[in-house]
């Protein structure tokens, strides 16, 4: 029978199936990060369990570090707490950890593909909605709560529900200015931040076969926002040239066998998905959120869109225009912005640093703009440095800071003030999710650019 | 974890109708720095709730003494957004027992139930008639019965099904978690592990 990507990794993984109820999931990889593994690890101690594979779990700190100074003690002690017993917890039970000042140190969802943790056909969960990013491999890789990191600390397995299957194809060329962050804007706002709940989404055609690993990463880690578990994409040669070689990848004849097996790893000519819908890369411009949620995002050189011209409810929309200080109606080129946001899983990798500097590249930081460059890892702030890419952002005015999730959550001490205007390559334009009160524009890393140097937002493509 | 078993509830419910309530605004991130699960609830819609000086919001509807109850009823797409269990707690924390709402995210739904929160998904025109019910009596009582999957509003007996699977809601019933079944299941997990390519 045809099946599609999606069911054959998911179905490979399958110990046990509950009648009406859950599957029992095994996973092969477990990501860990400081804020939401300290309560699965006192649940395990307080059942009197232990972590039944060590070498199946990897942890990394991220969420609440410090993006300069990190040599110096974490000033926050609730912060520092988490840290430590991160730290702690991993030498208990021998997890790999990569913490603060660790040269292996970043983001989850950056360090996992950088060291060969992620891997096609693989199934990876970690505490963090944004695991949905490792899909760019054809792995099922999606986010989990406390308690089921807690179940696969114990017994490397979670107890699901399978998805829905959903196919997005955007087919056609993508124009000048066009990155894989538009596409995934641009979809979510098509879809709304429920239209893929229930679904696992593979996104195919050609401009996600033409799209570098890090486009991919982009793609998929954005699949959560339109509410779907996680996203995939059928690995490729440019999937297996980016995993060869990395730390924890298959090596030898292991490398061989599993090959052999991730060239079987795509959707069957005449499979069927719950859902299929296609777009034309024609029609996806720049993009640029509005609102308070990333459904609310529109095409960089429009405008807000009425209440009346939008699905939901109108009370809710205007609730979201009230607290971004908007209206329905106004242009967006031309915002007043105050801060600049490069960096997260989102497009905290090497690609949209080279972004970020092709434009900055000669030209200077508007004065009203605070800017924050957070690279997601050390790999990619070594990797900025040696493509040279610091200097030209240094000659323009911005500074490199150091890895972390920053202030996409604004857990550390990166919170853009009540009331600012941020433009971020993040992920989330919620209430509050910068710094209580701040107000987000999410973009790709060359409309951030054009705003860091224009002192408003800025069509990029103005500036190429 | 384990909790509380969930048989019938009967309380008066908090509305809350807005659209797409993400996890950020159940908790908003700089409140996830506990390393242990206690006084979540302190925090929960900590920024609808409280203003910047810490003073209550006077507007904001866990401040307005009239709407209380184990049951929050919220509006379409709710919880969406990140995958923070520490939501599900702050709601459980608090006193709910129950959420309702046209619409979950996927995530956030299943926190709730692996923690002893019951998500209960009703029509958009039930929803609506909820809402109606506890605008014209904010003492208006839902009963939520799981066994029989019905939500009744007891003032006129208008009453909806939802759904849950059945594992689920023996787990429920009987207050046991997916790690209680998980271990029994060692040896068969230990077989599979073992034929893994990597």
């Amino acid at each position: 029978m045809s099946t599609t990507l999606f069911d054959k990794v998911w179905d490979s993984h399958v110990i046990r199936k509950i009648n009406d109820g859950p599957d029992v999931l095994f996973i092969d990889r477990h990501l860990i990060h400081e804020v939401t593994s300290p309560v699965a690890f006192l649940g395990l101690k307080s059942r009197n369990n232990t972590v039944l594979y060590p070498n199946r779990t990897f942890a990394t700190a991220d969420h609440n570090t410090p993006t300069i100074n990190q040599h110096l003690p974490v000033k926050d002690p609730l912060s520092a707490n988490q840290l430590k017993a991160l730290e702690e917890n991993a030498a208990e039970y021998g997890i790999t950890h990569w913490g603060l000042g660790h040269k292996k140190n970043g983001i989850v969802h950056v360090v996992g593909p950088e060291n060969g943790i992620t891997l096609p056909g693989a199934t990876i969960v970690c505490g963090d909605s944004h695991t949905s990013t490792h899909g760019a491999f054809g792995a099922i890789a999606f986010g989990i709560g406390t308690s089921e990191v807690e179940m696969v600390l114990s017994s490397q397995c979670i107890m699901q529900p399978k998805p829905k299957r959903m196919r997005i194809n955007v087919n056609g060329e993508l124009g000048f200015g066009v990155t894989p962050k538009d596409v995934a804007l641009y979809i979510i706002s098509k879809l709304s931040t429920s239209g893929a709940t229930g679904y696992f989404v593979e996104y195919a055609g050609d401009v996600f076969k033409n799209m570098s690993m890090e486009g991919r990463m982009t793609v998929c880690n954005l699949s959560i926002e339109m509410g779907a578990r996680g996203g995939i994409i059928a690995p490729d040669e440019k999937t297996f040239n980016y995993v060869e070689g990395r730390l924890f990848a298959p090596k030898g004849k292991d490398w061989g066998k599993a090959m052999n097996y991730w060239k079987t790893l795509k959707t069957d000519a005449d499979a069927v998905f719950d859902k299929e819908i296609t777009f034309d890369a024609n029609n996806i411009e720049p993009m640029i959120t509005y609102g308070t949620n990333p459904g609310m995002g529109t095409g960089i050189s429009t405008h807000i869109p009425k209440a009346e011209e939008v699905e939901g409810g109108v009370t809710s929309y205007r609730k979201s225009l009230d607290y971004m200080g908007f209206h329905e109606g106004d242009t967006m080129i031309g915002k007043k912005v105050d801060f600049v946001f490069l960096g997260s899983c989102t497009n905290g990798r090497i690609e949209d640093f080279r972004a970020f500097a092709s434009i900055v590249k000669g030209r200077k930081k508007a004065d009203n703009i605070t800017a924050w460059l957070v690279p997601g890892s050390h790999v990619v702030e070594e990797q900025i440095k040696e493509e040279g890419l610091l200097d030209i952002i240094n000659a323009a005015g911005f500074e490199l800071r150091e890895p972390g999730c920053s202030a996409c959550l604004a857990m550390n001490d990166d919170k853009v003030p009540a009331g600012k205007v941020a433009v971020s390559t993040s992920n989330r334009n919620f209430e509050g999710r910068q710094g209580p009160g701040s107000r987000t524009l999410l973009a790709s890393p060359l409309v951030a650019a054009a705003t860091a140097v224009m002192g408003v937002l800025t069509d990029p493509r103005t500036l190429l | 974890m384990a909790y509380d078993k969930f048989e019938i509830l009967k309380s008066t419910a908090v509305p809350l109708p807005i659209e797409n309530v993400d996890t950020d605004q159940i908790i908003p991130a700089r409140f996830l720095k506990a390393t242990e699960r206690v006084g979540f609830g302190d925090n929960l819609f900590r920024d609808w709730r409280y203003n910047a000086d810490n003073t209550p919001k006077a507007d904001f509807v866990l401040n307005n003494p009239i709407y209380k109850g184990k049951i929050l009823v919220g509006g379409k797409n709710f919880g969406s957004g990140s995958s923070r269990e520490h939501a599900a707690w702050a709601i459980y924390d608090y006193g709910f027992r129950c959420v309702v709402s046209s619409f979950f995210a996927d995530i956030f739904r299943g926190n709730c139930l692996n923690i002893g929160v019951l998500p209960v998904q009703v029509s958009p025109e039930f929803l609506d008639k909820i809402y109606k019910a506890i605008e014209a009596n904010p003492k208006t009582v839902l009963e939520i019965n799981l066994s029989k999957q019905t939500i009744t509003l007891l003032e006129n007996g208008e009453q909806e099904s939802f759904e849950i699977n059945s594992y689920k809601k023996e787990n429920m019933l009987n207050g046991y978690d997916d790690i209680d079944y998980l271990t029994k299941m060692k040896a068969e997990i230990q077989e599979f592990a073992e034929a893994r390519p990597f």
